[in-house]
Parts: C-alpha cells; structure tokens; sequence
C-alpha cells in the first residue's frame, strides 16, 4: 500500500492561494483517476482538482472555505501498490497536479449553484413522543411524501390529532403555514449560512472598494430617444437567430470614444505603490448576476470591437457567466466596469468601484418622462447614468466631464459613428 | 475474479436484510443480497422462531404433565407424558427450513440476486464476497448493512462445553437435568421457562436486583410468581464467577457475598447481545459509532454517504420487526421516495410465562419525559375468558395523557397477550385517546376486553371492577 499526497496546483497568474469551495469525496471514500475530488476557487473561476490515482481518501486537508496555500497537501489517498512497485515508491510519495492550462477551456468547472452538502450528519432517531405531531400512520406518510412538515398543520381531531381533511386543507391553502386563529406566530429561527466561496470573494472585493475608495457618484439624466429609436431600426432587420443590440454595446462604444478623450478614467490605481496605471485596452467589465452570486465578466479591447461585436461579446459571456463555464481570463482585468441591473435598473444607483479600477458606470431603468421642450412637455424616453469614481485620482470636474461627454453621445448616437 | 455492480447491496439477510431486499426489488431497484450463514438470520434460525416453537412444546408438555398429576380442575386426567426432545427439535427444524426456503421464495420472486458468502468491504461501495466458487466483488450506489447481533460471551465463562448460548439451547437432544441461567432478561427466561416445563432443574442467576430489569417491578411480579410455581430458583443480586474446577458447577456469587456451588449440566449464559461489528471490513469504513453500535440518522443514514445500516448493528430495541420496518423504509429511500423514521413506538413482547406486552412508555418512562398522566389498569381475574382458561393472573395497563387523555403506553402481562400487542401499537400509532379505546367496542368474551376496561378505568368508570 502506497500514499499519495495531492497538492494544491498552481493555478497560475502567480495565485498563492486558493480557497476549497466543494468537497467531491470524503474521508473513506473510494476514488477512481481521474474522479473530481474537490473545488478550489481563484479569481472567481472554479477550477476542479481532478484525482491522478485510483484509490481510497484517507484525509482532507482542509475544510470549504478554508483558504489553502498553493503546494500545501490537500488530499492523502491510499492507493493499492503494484506488486515489487509498491516496495519502490515511498510510502508518502509526493503528486503534484498540474492543472493543464487547456483544461481550463473545458466545459463548467463546478456547478456553481448546488449547494454544498455536508455529510449527513447522523442522529440517534428521536424517541420521545414529546413535541411530534400526532398524526395517523397515513396520514404521515402522505405528508412526507407531499413534502409537508406536520408541525405546520393544524390537527382539528381530538387531542390535536392531525386527519386526513386536515391535511387536505392545508394542501388546499398552498401549503402555506397556517395561520393561526389566536394571531400572528412570533419566529424565531435563526439560520446560519458561511460564506464562503465566491459569496466571500464578493464580500471582500466590496469591502476593500468601499474601505479603499473614496467614491463620488455622479448622476446624470440622458434623452435615449433617438437612440432607443435607432437600436429598434437597427435590430429590426436581425433575423431570430442573430445577436440583438441593447443598450450596452451603444454605451461600451461611447464610454471608448470619451476615454481617447479622457484616458484617466480608463485606468487601475495601485494605491499601496502609489502608481496610477492609464491603460491603452479598455477592457469593460460587465457586472453579471448570477446564480451564484454576482461576476464580473470581462469584453477585451472594446475599442477594436464593433458595435455588434460588442454586442455579441456581452451575451456570450453573460451566458458563460451564468453556466459557470466563463475561462478565468474571461473574469478578471477589467480596466472600467458597466453595472446594470436592466428593467430593475432603478432611479439611480450608488455603484461601488471594482478595486483597482477608478471608475464604474451604472446604468439605469429607461422610463418615458415628459420633458419641457420650451414651449410644451413631451415624452421622452429617460434614462438615468449612475456613476462612481475613485475621487482620490478623479476629481468631480473630470468626471462630470466624462459623464456629460457619454451624454452627448447617446444623446446624439450618430457621433457614436462617426471618426473623429 | 468476477464483478457484480448492482444499485443496492443488503449485507445481511435477516429480517431487516430481507425485507429490505425484497421492498426494493418490488420497487423496480437493482438489488443485490449476501448472507453467510441462512436466510433469516439470527430471528429465523436461532432466535425467535425456534425458541417460541420450543416454549409452544414446552407448554404442550406442562399441561399435561398437569393432568396427569390429577391437578387439572378441568376434570380431565391422562397419563403421564413422555418427551422424546430430539423429535421437538426436528419438528422445530422442519418449521425453520420452511421459513428458510420461504425467505429465499420470497426474495426470487422479487427479483434480488442472493450471493452466499461472507462479505467484506473494500470501500465504501464495494464489497468482497467468499463464496463457495470463490471471490466475488460486487459493487453498488447504495450499501445497506444487516449484520445485526451476536449473543454476548462471558471472559470467565467462555461457550464450550457445558456452556452454551441460546443458540446451542435451541438445539439440545436431551433436556438437561440441571440448567443455570446465567441473566435473567427476556431470553434467559423464556428458555429457562421452557426446560423447566420440559423437566429441567432450573436455576437463574441474575446480578442486578430484579429479573427483566427493563421491566417494572408490577410487570414481573407475575412472571416471578409463576417461576416459583415451576420450581424454578430464582438467585438476584448474584453473580456467576466462573466454572467449578471439576467443570460440572457454576461458581458464583450470592447477594450476600457467599461463595456458592451451583451444580449444573449446562449453564446456559443470555447476559445479552452486541452489534456484529467484526468480521466485515467496518475498520475500512470508519463509520461513526453510538457506543457499540453504528450511528445513524432517521433515514437509517449512516456517517458516509450511500451507505445505510438497519436492525441490531444500529442499536436497541434489538428486535426483528425494528429492523424489518428500517429495512423496509430504507428500500424505498433508495426507490426515492420521501421517507423518515417517524414510528411513536415499537412494541415489544416477552414470551414468558405468562407473557409481557409493552407498547410506547411505561407510567415511570412518562413521568420522566414531563407528562402527567393517569393509568388504568384491568386485572385479569376481573375477564371471564381469562377465568375459563385457568389464567386470571396478569393485566393491562394502559398511560394517558391527563390533559388530553392521549395513550402514551399500553402494557400487559398475561397468557396470550402477546397478541393483544397490535392493538396497544395501533391506538399509540393512530394517536388515540382514551376514550377511542373505551368507545370501541371489544369482543366478548376475550382478553381484549381487559384493554377496553383498562381505558375505562383510567376515565374513572371501569365497568368490570
């Protein structure tokens, strides 16, 4: 019998750690090549730590949401030596796994959204009579099999007995709980939920904006009329089959054509080395919900992207995004971020800056307004721009600048096109 | 060497084995089950089954031994009774194969593959299996183990020779003239009750203070009398030290701290049973454990995934019906149905003479649970069936709510109420209360009436006393 020691992998990008979001296997189980054992998450990408040996887990190294140091042993696996092989190999021979770079082009690394379970945690079975509903044996076990909790039914039968029609009722109500005649039921559950994995990642990035960050945020109302009426023609000729065009790529193309203008918006800002970084690329980071949690999928070099090019990037990646199949270069180096929460876009927003970027934009629900033309109010389609900038290296004036050069644009979309 | 993959093993073909393996196939599921030794394990073939068609001989063979010693108020008289026990043991044997091939029926007719052998885990998924045409791995999503339990051996007092277990009771050719009983539970009882009716000299050492210690002493009282009427001796507080040196005695220890001799032809030694923890592959699994037993949840779940644990192995009451209701639910988990634990109580019967019945809790177990309570108990020297069948000692009792009269417990004891058991576990299971009990009406003339009465009685209007 030989042990293998396998490691954390170096995930790249000059990562040092990664943090275990899902165990596969447990102490005890057997474990075939190749088998997925566990999770490990950098940078918001999932990357799954495959089994190089067949054999039976012998220890985890760490628990989920424990953050483990790249090359600290993560999995011990016994495994069945090979007759005068077994003699040969020390007994703790040391596996390194190598996460083949184009492993990370396969598809979904980990179902981001099943919820992590734990080993059953085993329970002697309860005894005591104290505290059960009372129901008859049928009655049980329609509820278990409805998926009804009886503590929430109200028994109408002698002594509270729990009956058939009582049930029945219930199910009638929706199996909602009942509400009971006496008034409202005070509640007092507390349930824990640990953060861990990206929902930690998304704790500390915000906390690390606001706490870094000193924001201003800049509202700003823009007439999207005509550029609500020129997306409609423009999508009107797609066929079903062919990527339509929405707000975003109209506002990516703008915010590149202000950024020549304006390159200090476009930029990262390392405040431990004091260096501002003004990038030439802008990558435009869109902020996606997901299942999981919130990612921030990245459109490289929007300025060499068209307009429909654009367009087709966003939805690709959103899709990416959403299926947890997005490359971890697809989710990190962002140089400016977009954030928009489409018809629930609100008024206005408060973003918070994607650290170490110096600015975000946020984009606001479209509403038809009556606006005052000098002589009469009209409708108009309104659209609202939230934006927030690191205020240590951009002062209001600029940004209102940059804001109100977006709002020309859009308001006026023809520029958007036009080479200066 | 062959493989099997299959979606459910069953280690164990007792009744909690079998009855999972055969709810399973009826489901539609894949299933695989081992046993080492027979189908129907310890219940079937050294256990229940055996030792109730030995008690049902044995009582044959005392009421007649009655009438020919012109006891009888019956007015009947007859000669006396011979025994050849090697016969009884056959009949006893005839009516085990029976249920064998039974359970072997049953579970083709469902479609479960039966391996023989003696399994071993590999892992958690796999096991390996010697049988007689050699190794055979099998492999399945879904372990279920059945290895259920093993009478407990005295270090001072190893089995062999005049030592026996239940098991070897079971199988005697010729009654012994002079038996020790070494534990005075149920089993040690119940034999010991069984070979004094077939002419043994019995003699029951029991350490702790009372026999049945599980039971209340107004539950035994009965019991105990009818001991002292079969002549057996009855030794609390006293404890077996060991085997005489010439090997025909049991040294032991009485009450009050005397050495004494008991000569003996066989000591029959029922101090117990443990969970079958050994023997396959558990040190693999590294299962979670409650005391001696394995853990589990209320999905009979145990600490790794895919693998369940039923009957004995899973702690007590160890009896077959727990086990078979366990096995039961956990087949049709596996099927993916929605199932839980979620039984108010598990009767429980001591087929001594006369015979205890306790279903759900005992007055003393409610009060400490925080409940109050009202009892009613019936005697039977109050029911006129008991009266024509020459067996007025005994009675039910039954434990209620005060508040709402909910049964939170029946027990009795008495001849025959051992089959009075499904109705103590239906009211319990049905939550009834008091006055479903008392409102129903009870055949007359029967023992069952004792239980309407009892209910009656707890209400404050017996009708009978």
């Amino acid at each position: 019998m030989g042990e293998f020691v396998i490691k954390m992998p170096d995930v790249g990008e000059g990562v040092a750690e990664a943090e275990l979001v899902e165990w596969h296997c447990k102490v005890g189980d057997p474990v075939r090549e190749d088998m997925v054992l566990a999770a490990v998450m950098t940078d918001k990408a999932t990357v799954e730590i495959p089994s190089p040996v067949t054999g039976t887990v012998l220890w985890l190294g760490a628990e989920i949401g424990d953050t483990v140091a790249v090359k600290a042993p993560l999995v011990r696996i016994q495994v069945a030596g090979e007759g005068g092989e077994a003699d040969a190999v020390p007994m703790a021979e040391t596996v390194t796994i190598e996460q083949p770079f184009e492993k990370l082009a396969s598809p979904p690394p980990a179902e981001t959204k099943k919820t992590i379970q734990s080993a059953p945690v085993a329970k002697a079975p309860a005894e005591a009579h104290v505290d059960k509903p009372l129901a008859s044996p049928a009655v049980r076990l329609r509820a278990q099999e409805g998926g009804i909790d009886l503590r929430q039914v109200t028994g109408t039968g002698p002594a509270g007995r729990i009956t058939h029609d009582d049930l029945d009722q219930f199910l009638a109500r929706g199996a909602q709980p009942s509400i009971m005649p006496v008034g409202l039921a005070k509640k007092t559950t507390v349930e824990e939920i640990k953060v861990t994995g990206l929902r930690r990642r998304i704790s500390e990035k915000m906390v690390l904006a606001t706490s870094r960050i000193p924001h201003i945020t800049y509202v700003e109302e823009i007439d999207v009329t005509d550029l609500e009426d020129l997306r409609a023609t423009m999508n009107a000729s797609r066929k079903p089959d062919q990527t339509k065009l929405t707000i975003l790529p109209f506002l990516m193309r703008a915010m590149v054509k202000t950024i020549d203008e304006q390159p200090g918006v476009n930029a990262t800002f390392d405040d431990d080395t004091g260096i501002i970084s003004r990038h030439g690329a802008v990558h435009i980071g869109i902020a996606t919900q997901t299942p999981a949690g919130l990612t921030v999928p990245v459109v490289r070099h929007a300025e060499a992207r068209g307009i429909w090019d654009c367009a087709a990037e966003v939805v690709r990646l959103a899709e990416a995004a959403r299926t947890g199949s997005a490359l971890r270069e697809e989710l990190s180096g962002s140089t400016i971020t977009i954030t928009s929460l489409g018809a629930m876009g609100g008024i206005a927003t408060t973003p918070i800056i994607n650290h170490p970027e110096v600015a975000i934009i946020g984009v606001n629900k479209i509403m038809t307004r009556p606006v005052w033309d000098g002589s009469q109010f009209i409708p108009r389609k309104m659209m609202n721009l939230s934006s927030s900038f690191d205020h240590r290296v951009v002062d209001g004036w600029d940004a209102a600048t940059f804001v109100q050069r977006i709002k020309a644009l859009l308001e006026t979309p023809a520029l958007i096109f036009i080479e200066s | 060497m062959k493989e099997i993959v299959c979606k459910l093993l069953v280690i164990g073909a007792g009744p909690g084995g079998y009855i999972c393996a055969i709810r399973a196939g009826q489901l539609g599921v894949d299933t695989v089950i081992v046993e080492a030794v027979k189908a129907g394990g310890t219940c079937l073939n050294i256990g229940c089954i055996p030792s109730k068609a030995l008690i049902h001989a044995a009582e044959e063979f005392e009421k007649i031994n009655h009438m020919a010693n012109a006891k009888s108020p019956l007015g009947i008289s007859v000669e006396a009774p011979k025994l050849d026990l090697a016969k009884t043991i056959a009949w006893k044997d005839g009516i085990v194969g029976r249920l064998n091939s039974g359970v072997l029926g049953l579970l083709r007719k469902a479609k479960v593959k039966i391996v023989h052998g003696r399994a071993k885990f590999r892992d958690g998924k796999t096991v390996e299996v010697e049988t007689e045409t050699g190794m055979q791995v099998i492999r399945a999503e879904t372990v279920v183990i059945a290895t259920g339990s093993e009478p407990v051996e005295l270090p001072f007092l190893p089995f062999g020779g005049p030592v026996i277990s239940s098991t070897e009771a079971l199988s005697l050719k010729t009654v012994p003239q002079k038996l020790v009983v070494v534990g005075g539970g149920y089993i040690g009882l119940e034999l010991g009750t069984a070979f004094a009716k077939l002419g043994a000299q019995v003699t029951v050492v029991e350490a702790t203070q009372q026999i049945l210690p599980q039971y209340d002493a107004e539950l035994v009282r009965p019991v105990a009398k009818r001991l002292g009427e079969l002549g057996i001796r009855v030794l609390t507080g006293a404890r077996a030290k060991g085997l005489s040196d010439e090997g025909v005695a049991l040294r032991i220890e009485t009450a009050e701290g005397e050495e004494q001799r008991l000569p003996a032809d066989k000591i029959l030694v029922t101090v117990g049973r443990k969970p079958r923890t050994e023997g396959w592959g558990l040190d693999e699994l590294d299962l979670d454990r409650a005391g001696k037993f394995l853990r589990i949840d209320d999905s009979c779940r145990t600490s790794m995934r895919g693998v369940h644990a039923i009957g004995d192995i899973t702690g007590e009451p160890m009896l077959a019906h727990r086990a078979m209701a366990q096995g039961e639910m956990v087949a049709e988990i596996v099927a993916g149905k929605k199932r839980t634990w979620d039984k108010r109580c598990i009767p429980a019967v001591c087929f001594t003479d006369p015979e205890i019945v306790t279903a759900g809790l005992s007055p003393d177990e409610a009060r400490a649970q925080g409940y109050e309570i009202r009892v009613g108990l019936f005697p039977f020297n109050a029911n006129g069936r008991a009266m024509t069948m020459l067996s007025e000692d005994g009675f039910v009792r039954i434990v209620a709510r005060s508040d709402n009269n909910l049964v939170l417990g029946v027990q009795a004891v008495g001849t025959g109420v051992s089959e009075l058991s499904s109705a103590f576990a239906l009211a319990i299971e049905m939550g009834a209360r008091l006055e479903d009990i008392a409102a129903t009406i009870h055949a007359h003339p029967t023992r069952s009436e004792g239980f309407q009465e009892a209910a009656l009685k707890a209400l404050g209007h017996a009708l009978h006393i």
